[in-house]
């Protein structure tokens, strides 16, 4: 079997894969970044919509363009490039088993490894959609696929379940192409998509949304001919009394991502039970030394300007690392959240000196609260804020000098 | 066109039969009123092979379970079709070693096998059965089999043995006349001195076509979650709860292609077509698996979906029509009806040879070639492969690790797959945690380009597009 060495070997060559190439050669190693698409991008490279790029370029562009951005400067630099080539295991040896057809079975050695895999929809299978199972039920992702990729609509009546932005992103799209979007649907009393989402995809062109609401079954054969839904009591189970039917022959599913960490089951890495992500410290290194994991396989993100920031830290530290200059034997403090936030990353920092900025998400939409972050009973953070919602990811920055205990990050309202 | 026989339904039971009539000097042609073989009943089922204890002895079901699980093992050998002899266990609280022994008791008068098994001897065979269950029947002949790819194997063979399958023609007139029968579909008109109905979930209607008995059927409907291949490893046996008289009961197995099932429910139900999921049926479940098995992970569901049983009365029917000459056979066949698949193949064969006087051809192909699977592949091969053909070296379907390669052969197999669900039913693309939601729209294209058709004319399955309408163009 064919056998290349590389310093840093970086899975997935999206957004977070080329932000975590780029750092890390910026930091010396020699990279190599494996992609099983035919070509860089990733998920951005579908999703034609304008809002990318402006916290990190300083100008909106589309997920193209902001992609191109990104392949434009990897192609500058001495970077391998490895495309169609799909990662089978990883070993502990950090050595990468790659399935290419340029390639064949080939096994890529490095010092480093970067988890760069982004993350896959939730499915009408992984929530047990009842009814039917006819064409037309796809995650909005598939759908935008084909839309803007293949150049076909998978409907014209369209009902979407799940507020996640990119259904909301498809709402918008669906109705440009001539489609009509009868409603969506969202379990949740709130939406998990970002606020500029819903006013920009949903209000400005008139399309309601249910909140507490659900698809209850589905209806058709072959073919989808409509659905059932209902209002969610308390328990979050549908009153069944109230169903009401929707006739349409697409439902487009918004219902959550999930990082896509299947190639870690052979690894022993500490993964969190929230974010679904390895649990990682500062540098987005994961409970293997040597393995960094960060984008949308560590957390999913709203905005892929945070995915490239937090990639170039975890390229940079998986540099250092297969260049023997991280420091050893280094002392950490746990975060941890708790009371209203769901989860704070990293869940891991060393001691030492610099500001590190921590990740965090809320359980529920807060009003008027304040985050507060405490180290061993003393306050080292704390802010207002008018309001908090689940689906947009908040962050703020500490000093790690302060830090001489856990963390704990968490609402007081 | 004429056949000395035409098999009227593609599912276990009638490419079975056809595979084992194209072993003859016989003209033969299978008549399949959906796009694909196994599109029905024997899609979703629970893919057990029964060991055939429960029946009631003396049965057209007791007689062909046995024989057919025999047969079974045999046949998915020789077609290189996923199957497990793992055997199965029903488990039983300490106040129901009565029922077992019962059961144990109709299995020896069916000639099966069994063992009472205590708790220790039963967490032996399956360590995660539920903390309650003290006792259990164990049947090391059970096992279980990928029921689609086993019908996709028989049609398969049968066509490379000379038999004929024509997809997407239901029958819609037979009639009778000089001793030929003549078959109608919406296409074409064919005759056959032998007509033999295994039309499943249709079967009485095809009867009625005929002429022939005319038979009440009732259906029973049942639900099932598949649950991620991350699973599998947490089962070992087929583990069934006692049975009762609406079933066998909801059980918990490994399928045959790694993933696990639970299920199926018993919903009565007068409509042939009855396969959706309900939200009540499915709580049914969830319900029902801790108290056989205490690992249930329903959070591990990837997929749900219903089957259908099709009831005629007590028992399988299977024979030639006291009015109709010629005329077989092979209907209301419920459970255990995929296990009877090969004694009941093996039955009809008889009847047919015996009638035609057909001697067994010179040349028949019995074992298929292996399938290759990427994940089977030793390295070497593997890349001496992709040398000759890349598209080995192109995963399509990232959960399953299915290869481009692998899903060109299926669309140019002996039995042409044509639409996404036919690919995905042979090669597993798409069945996995995604659920085609990565691989399906490159499916479609590989599709399009083989059968050199537009994308929006490619169907998911059963008539239905999946890119339904071109977006704006540019002027």
């Amino acid at each position: 079997m064919r056998t290349m060495q590389f310093d840093v070997a970086i899975i997935g060559g999206g957004p977070a894969g080329m932000a975590a190439a780029l750092s890390a050669r910026k930091a010396g190693a020699s990279v190599v970044i494996l992609e099983r698409d035919v070509r860089l991008g990733g998920i951005l490279n579908q999703c034609i919509h304008q809002g990318f790029g402006l916290h990190y370029f300083g100008e909106e562009m589309t997920g193209p363009e902001y992609a191109d951005r990104f392949r434009k400067m990897v192609e500058a630099e001495d970077i391998t490039v490895l495309l169609e080539s799909m990662v089978l295991s990883l070993g502990k040896d950090k050595s990468v088993t790659v399935l290419s057809p340029t390639y064949g079975l080939c096994k890529i050695q490095a010092r480093a490894i970067v988890l760069a895999m982004g993350c896959r929809e939730r499915t009408a299978g992984a929530i047990a959609l009842a009814g039917s199972r006819p064409a037309g039920i796809y995650t909005a992702g598939m759908a935008q696929k084909i839309c803007n990729i293949d150049g076909y609509l998978v409907g014209k009546e369209v009902v979407i379940l799940g507020s996640g932005d990119i259904g909301l992103i498809m709402a918008r799209r669906m109705t440009t192409e001539g489609a009509k979007v009868k409603l969506v649907l969202e379990l949740m009393p709130y939406s998990s998509g970002l606020k500029r989402n819903i006013v920009q995809c949903l209000d400005d062109y008139g399309i309601p949304i249910k909140y507490s609401h659900t698809v209850t079954r589905v209806e058709g054969s072959p073919a989808l001919s409509g659905i059932y839904y209902a209002p969610v009591g308390a328990d979050r189970k549908p009153v069944l009394e109230k169903e009401e039917f929707v006739p349409c022959d697409t439902l487009l599913l918004s219902v959550g991502l999930i990082p896509e960490n299947d190639l870690l089951s052979g690894l022993d890495v500490e993964m969190s039970r929230i974010t679904q992500g390895a649990v990682v410290d500062e540098n987005r290194m994961t409970s293997i030394n040597g393995v960094f994991s960060c984008g949308n396989v560590l957390h999913v993100h709203d905005l892929v300007d945070n995915v490239s920031e937090e990639a170039e830290i975890a390229g940079k530290a998986a540099a250092e690392y297969a260049r023997n200059i991280t420091r050893t034997n280094v002392e950490y403090v746990s975060v941890s959240a708790t009371d209203g936030v769901r989860y704070a990353l990293p869940q891991r920092v060393s001691k030492g000196e610099g500001k590190v900025r921590v990740f965090f998400r809320v359980g529920d939409v807060y009003k008027n609260c304040k985050l507060v972050a405490e180290c061993g009973g003393k306050q080292v953070f704390s802010k207002k804020f008018m309001v908090l919602a689940p689906g947009e990811m908040g962050s703020f920055e500490i000093d790690r000098s302060a830090l001489d205990g856990d963390m704990v990050v968490r609402l007081e309202r | 066109m004429n056949y000395d026989c035409i098999v009227i339904g593609g599912g276990v039971i009638g490419t079975a039969v056809l595979d084992r009539l194209a072993a003859y000097e016989l003209n033969v042609l299978l008549l399949e009123k959906e796009d694909d073989v196994a599109s029905f009943t024997t899609r979703a089922n629970s893919g057990i092979v029964h060991a055939g204890y429960d029946c009631d002895p003396d049965t057209a079901k007791a007689r062909f379970n046995v024989r057919g699980n025999e047969l079974l093992w045999q046949d998915a050998g020789e077609l290189d079709v996923p199957c497990l002899k793992c055997g199965s266990i029903v488990v039983a609280r300490a106040d129901q070693l009565d029922k077992l022994k019962e059961l144990q008791a109709k299995g020896e008068r069916n000639g099966v096998e069994t063992r009472i098994l205590d708790r220790q001897q039963t967490l032996e065979i399956e360590p995660n059965v539920a903390d309650e269950i003290e006792y259990s029947l164990y049947a090391p002949s059970a096992g279980i089999v990928s029921p689609y790819q086993l019908a996709i194997a028989y049609a398969d063979r049968a066509v490379l043995n000379g038999a004929k399958i024509e997809l997407c023609s239901p029958v819609t007139a037979i009639n009778r006349s000089g001793g030929l029968y003549s078959v109608r579909t919406d296409k074409a008109e064919y005759t056959a001195k032998i007509v033999i109905n295994c039309a499943g979930a249709n079967g009485a209607q095809v009867n009625d076509l005929a002429g022939a008995e005319h038979f009440e059927t009732t259906y029973r409907r049942g639900d099932y979650f598949v649950i991620d291949n991350t699973e599998r490893k947490n089962v070992s046996t087929v583990i069934f709860p006692l049975p009762t008289a609406a079933g066998k009961g909801i059980l918990v197995a490994p399928t045959a292609d790694g993933n696990v099932i639970y299920g199926p429910t018993a919903v009565d139900t007068t409509d042939s077509n009855d396969t959706a999921t309900s939200l009540d049926s499915l709580d049914s479940v969830r319900k029902n698996v801790p108290l056989s098995y205490k690992k249930a992970a329903f959070n591990k569901c990837i997929r749900v979906y219903a089957g259908l049983r099709t009831l005629i009365g007590h028992d399988f029917v299977i024979k030639e029509s006291d009015v109709l000459h010629n005329f077989i056979m092979a209907i209301g066949i419920c459970s255990p009806g995929l296990s009877s698949a090969p004694a009941i193949a093996e039955y009809i064969q008889k009847i047919v040879v015996g009638k035609l006087s057909a001697v067994p051809k010179q040349k028949v192909k019995r074992v298929m070639t292996k399938h290759l699977r990427l994940m089977e592949i030793d390295e070497k091969c593997l890349n001496d492969l992709i040398e000759r053909d890349s598209a080995w070296g192109r995963i399509v379907c990232r959960c399953e690790k299915v290869t481009e390669a692998e899903i060109v052969e299926a669309i140019h197999s002996p039995l042409p797959a044509t639409t996404v669900d036919a690919v995905k039913r042979r090669t597993r693309a798409g069945m996995g945690r995604c659920q085609g939601g990565f691989c399906g729209p490159r499916v479609m294209e590989i599709i399009s380009r083989e059968l050199g058709i537009p994308l929006d004319e490619v169907k998911k399955g059963g008539g239905a597009s999946i890119a339904r309408y071109k977006v704006k163009e540019v002027e």
